[in-house]
């Protein structure tokens, strides 16, 4: 009966030494209170904050992001959302219903991440201030028996124990331990930045959600297509389209504005890559505020203009021939460069060039003019269909000539690049078949019975640019590196303790016990401390061997059971 | 056709032949790996049994002996006594695939040295091609997985030249790499190809760089923890009084303890787990630079994210009563299938900013990321 309680005592013993070598929660696995409300509350909460439902939410949060990756999103590519409802009438409604058409703003997907980060921060604080407390207090005392602990190493010196108490604080000083002597053994702790770099990490993670929020709720995003020599300024209904977070105000819109003087693009001229571009690069003149000076700036794939808060990105171009329609009586009815949308890589590019009022036809009367147009920045022969290189070397416009009636005034939004051919006529040509001609720059083609004609004047080069405001993305990043940081710290130092004992023996030689334990078992736990026995051997040299063998060599039955205790939680070997 | 264009052609087809050879060689590796399991086999050793079954009954034996540095004048450091805690069993690691056999061993070591030269050859490969696109080689997918192979091989061999146990990898290592580079001659070759201007960033440099690093290390580490579960049962097998099967018995014996096993993974996982969120935020950061925005739930990038907070998972589970030992394991295994999807499966099912080839100016040709 006594070995036991001594057993327990000493497994007590053991587990106070090996407490608080870190801030994580203890495990416990609480029972449903009978406490009433506030009893309830403290339970959930418990729960809540708990490791098991951490991990929990953890892998709901990365279960959660799946169906966002497989399902088209309304936030990024809204065409084919369209396309899927189109195609799954049955199924559309139900991921309407469970908002699986932007999972990431969902109500389920939401809860998720907000309760992990209620329960980050239920952990965090409570981390914080018991880790306070361990800085203020000292590491705590020997353990009865050293030679219980993971590590350790004992010797019989002729030193006092009192010398190699105080040259064992002294080393472990040296060493950036904090150590004190406590009774007849020196206390020593190490390693505390993984703790700190712990709590770093944790706090990041929320910095950065709430930078990330933020960002999105004070988001703008919008596109502006320009031809040479075009311009824009930064107000709401200049954008082609415009999106924006819950937040954000037109208002808030950076005043500045500019205009594209210039783009080119270069290609791979020869060889196996031929055509693949090498740099696009848009000229441009821009004003801050409403009457800024006028500065010139070159804006490159990755290296947008940056003016205030708001940033000017190039994300696409293009060819805009130039169009000159007359009527029959020789009237210029429309004169503009025509954006057209490119289709593949050596930038063939269609679109429609839509002439809806001014037009009279041969009998007088108002018409509505369309052309169909494909055009080939290099045409080569025996290939009438594509580009053969994206570069403006032999340049071709191929038209298709319509009138009639648009329809632009049905109310139906039309888009500039499509025709709708409903109420169209094609324009024959002489032997009867849809009129269509190739035109080279400066060549026109006449519209049949003196219906006009359309030229083909020369080609400019569009370019599209998008204009963001994405406020809070500093602090996204210093939290990002935040939590490396912390998470490097967390991960790569071992938290460990070390304790050195010097008692008189009963034949009054000094027994030196030394012992290591760490967060758990690992290799440099041993090692360290053999390195320092080793220093603090020299100061205490060895005492030769009393007769009988060791004294402290323990016995493997309670080995298993009783170390269980001085070990916590395993995770974090180094 | 210019004489620059020639010489990169060359270049090109200099380092197909140094990829071809460098399978060959891998091939050669492979079964010089496979004679070393075989003549292991020949050796009975059984040490996991008698480890289990000696602890149960010689309960009494002191196990540890105090070291001092004797009654001499000699300086000597007092030995460290180290016992094993906790759960774990006290089983000793398995000798190794030679399982101790010295022709065994004589194999195992031939093995190693043709790894070293498939390497070397493979490395030459992925040079030479980037020499002749004037870039880094990672453009398109057959680019990113001879790379890939190659850095999975060189995280084989640093371990091994950092005198970790970590021999028995050679096999699965070889094996996977073969794999691997077959798909990458025969599906995804791609002709050298240049990049367009929206890859053109040197945090794509940095990003697809410790990508690839991220990729090969968590490789090492789901291999050593597939092995570890296969161990671990084994081990359980025996210590509840099972008989594994004779396979079993040869093969699992020869790897080292599922403790070790175990430990190894959790320290390589846990290692590069901070360069893998430093890989997602590189990307994130050029994203910004050439999208416009710096997240944008990208499939790509929600792979990243999910992969991210799944090795998050596999960490906090290590940390968590009831989690550790073999359900961590299978979160870890989970979260490298993640990773995986995330190249291949994202790449080939999914299409996003990362992989479709359009026209505008953010065309990233299939891209590996
Ligand atoms: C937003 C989601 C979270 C993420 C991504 C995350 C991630 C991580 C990672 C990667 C580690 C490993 C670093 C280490 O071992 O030191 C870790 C450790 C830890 N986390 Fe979290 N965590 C999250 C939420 C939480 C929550 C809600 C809690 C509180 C219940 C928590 C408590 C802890 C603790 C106590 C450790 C240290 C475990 C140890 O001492 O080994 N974490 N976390």
């Amino acid at each position: 009966m006594s070995e036991t309680t001594t057993d327990r005592a000493e497994e007590q013993d053991l587990g106070a030494a090996g407490s608080q070598l870190s801030t994580a929660p203890t495990e416990e696995l609480s029972s449903v209170p009978a406490l009433g409300f506030v009893g309830w509350v403290r339970w959930f909460w418990r729960q809540l904050t708990s490791m098991r439902v951490a991990l929990l939410l953890l892998l709901l949060l990365a279960l959660g992001a799946i169906p966002g990756s497989l399902i088209p999103q309304t936030g990024s590519d809204e065409t084919k959302v369209a396309d899927f409802r189109e195609r799954h009438e049955v199924l559309a409604p139900v991921y309407d219903k469970l908002g699986l058409f932007h999972v990431y703003s969902s109500v389920w997907f939401s809860a998720v991440y907000i309760l992990l980060f209620v329960s980050l921060i239920g952990c965090i604080v409570p981390r914080t201030w018991q880790f306070v407390g361990q800085l203020r207090g000292r590491p705590p005392g020997a353990p009865k028996r050293l030679t219980r602990l993971p590590a350790h190493t004992t010797w019989r010196t002729e030193a006092e124990p009192e010398q190699v108490r105080e040259a064992a604080l002294a080393l472990l000083k040296k060493n950036r331990f904090r150590a004190h002597i406590a009774g007849d053994a020196v206390a020593a702790e190490k390693g505390y930045l993984r703790e700190v770099g712990n709590l770093v990490f944790h706090i990041a993670l929320i910095v950065m959600l709430v930078a990330f929020a933020w960002g999105q709720l004070f988001k703008m995003e919008g596109n502006k297509l320009i031809v040479e020599g075009g311009g824009f300024a930064n107000t709401l209904v200049q954008y082609d389209d415009f999106k924006s977070g819950t937040l954000f105000s037109t208002d808030d819109l950076t005043p500045f504005s500019f205009d594209l003087k210039d783009f080119k693009g270069t290609y791979e001229p020869s060889g196996p890559n031929k055509g693949t571009p090498r740099t696009y690069q848009a000229s441009l003149t821009y004003a801050e505020g409403a009457y800024g000076k006028e500065k010139s700036t070159v804006v490159k794939v990755n290296e947008p203009l940056e003016i205030g808060s708001s940033k000017v990105y190039l994300t696409a171009h293009g060819y805009a021939p130039v169009i000159t329609v007359r009527d029959g009586k020789g009237k210029v009815v429309f004169s503009d460069a025509v954006p057209l949308l490119p289709l593949d890589s050596n930038v063939t590019s269609s679109g429609v060039i839509k002439v809806l009022d001014g037009y009279r036809n041969a009998k007088g009367v108002g018409e509505q003019l369309a052309f169909q147009a494909a055009f080939l920045p290099t045409f080569e022969a025996g290939n009438e269909v594509s580009s053969a290189f994206p570069a403006l070397l032999n340049p071709v416009l191929n038209l298709e000539a319509y009138h009639g009636d648009l329809g632009v005034d049905s109310g139906i939004p039309q888009s500039v690049y499509q025709l709708d051919k409903k109420h169209m006529k094609g324009f024959k040509d002489a032997k009867g078949k849809q009129l269509r001609q190739n035109l080279r720059p400066g060549q026109t083609m006449k519209l049949p019975g003196g219906a006009g004609s359309v030229t083909y004047e020369g080609t400019k080069e569009w370019a599209n640019f998008q204009i963001t405001e994405q406020p809070a993305s500093g602090w996204a990043l210093t939290g990002a590196l935040a939590a490396i940081f912390g998470l490097a710290a967390s991960l790569f130092i071992q938290r460990r303790r070390v304790w050195v004992r010097a008692v008189k023996g009963a034949d009054g030689v000094t027994v030196v016990e030394m012992a290591g334990l760490g967060r758990s078992e690992s290799a440099k736990v041993p090692e360290e401390l053999g390195d320092l026995a080793g220093t603090l051997y020299e100061q205490a040299p060895g005492a030769p061997d009393p007769d009988e063998p060791a004294v402290d060599a323990p016995d493997d039955t309670e080995q298993t059971t009783a170390t269980d205790s001085a070990v916590p939680a395993e995770g974090a070997e180094k | 056709m210019t004489l620059a264009a020639a010489t990169n052609e060359n270049l090109a087809n200099l380092s197909n032949t140094l990829i071809y050879s460098a399978m060959a060689v891998y091939t050669l590796a492979f079964f010089a790996y496979i004679t070393e399991w075989l003549f292991g086999s020949r050796s009975k050793v059984g040490r996991t049994a008698a480890a289990l079954t000696a602890s149960a009954k010689t309960s009494a034996a002191p196990a540890v002996t105090v070291k001092k540095g004797g009654g001499t004048a000699v300086l000597e450091r007092p030995k460290v006594v180290v016992r094993a805690t906790g759960n774990t069993r006290d089983v000793p690691d398995g000798p190794g695939a030679h399982g101790g056999d010295e022709q065994g061993d004589l194999y195992g070591r031939i093995a190693v040295s043709l790894t070293v030269l498939a390497f070397l050859i493979a490395a030459g490969g992925v040079l030479t091609r980037a020499l002749s696109v004037q870039r880094a080689p990672w453009g398109n997918m057959y680019e990113f997985n001879i790379t890939f192979s190659t850095v999975a091989v060189g995280v084989f061999l640093t371990l091994l030249a950092l005198k970790k146990n970590v021999r028995w990898l050679g096999l699965f290592l070889t094996t996977t790499v073969l794999l691997d580079l077959g798909l990458a001659v025969t599906v995804l070759y791609t002709e050298s190809d240049q990049l367009v201007p929206a890859l053109h960033s040197y945090w794509l440099y940095i990003h697809v760089s410790t990508a690839i690093l991220c990729g090969a290390v968590f490789y090492v580490g789901a291999v050593a923890t597939l092995l570890y579960l296969f161990r671990d049962s084994y081990e359980n097998k025996l210590a509840g009084g099972g008989t594994p099967g004779r396979f079993a018995s040869s093969f699992l014996d020869r790897l080292p303890a599922a403790a070790s096993l175990d430990k190894f993974s959790y320290r390589v996982n846990a290692a590069v787990f901070p360069l893998w969120t430093f890989t997602i935020i590189a990307g994130a950061i050029w994203a910004g630079d050439a999208w416009g925005r710096y997240w944008g739930w990208d499939p790509k990038e929600t792979w990243s994210f999910i992969t991210w907070v799944a090795y998050a998972c596999y960490l906090h589970a290590r940390a968590t009563a009831g989690w550790k030992g073999r359900k961590a394991a299978y979160l870890a295994l989970a979260a490298f299938g993640c990773w995986l999807f995330n190249y291949y499966g994202v790449n080939i099912f999914v299409s996003g900013k990362h992989s479709y080839a359009d026209v505008g100016l953010g065309a990233l040709h299939s891209v590996g990321f």
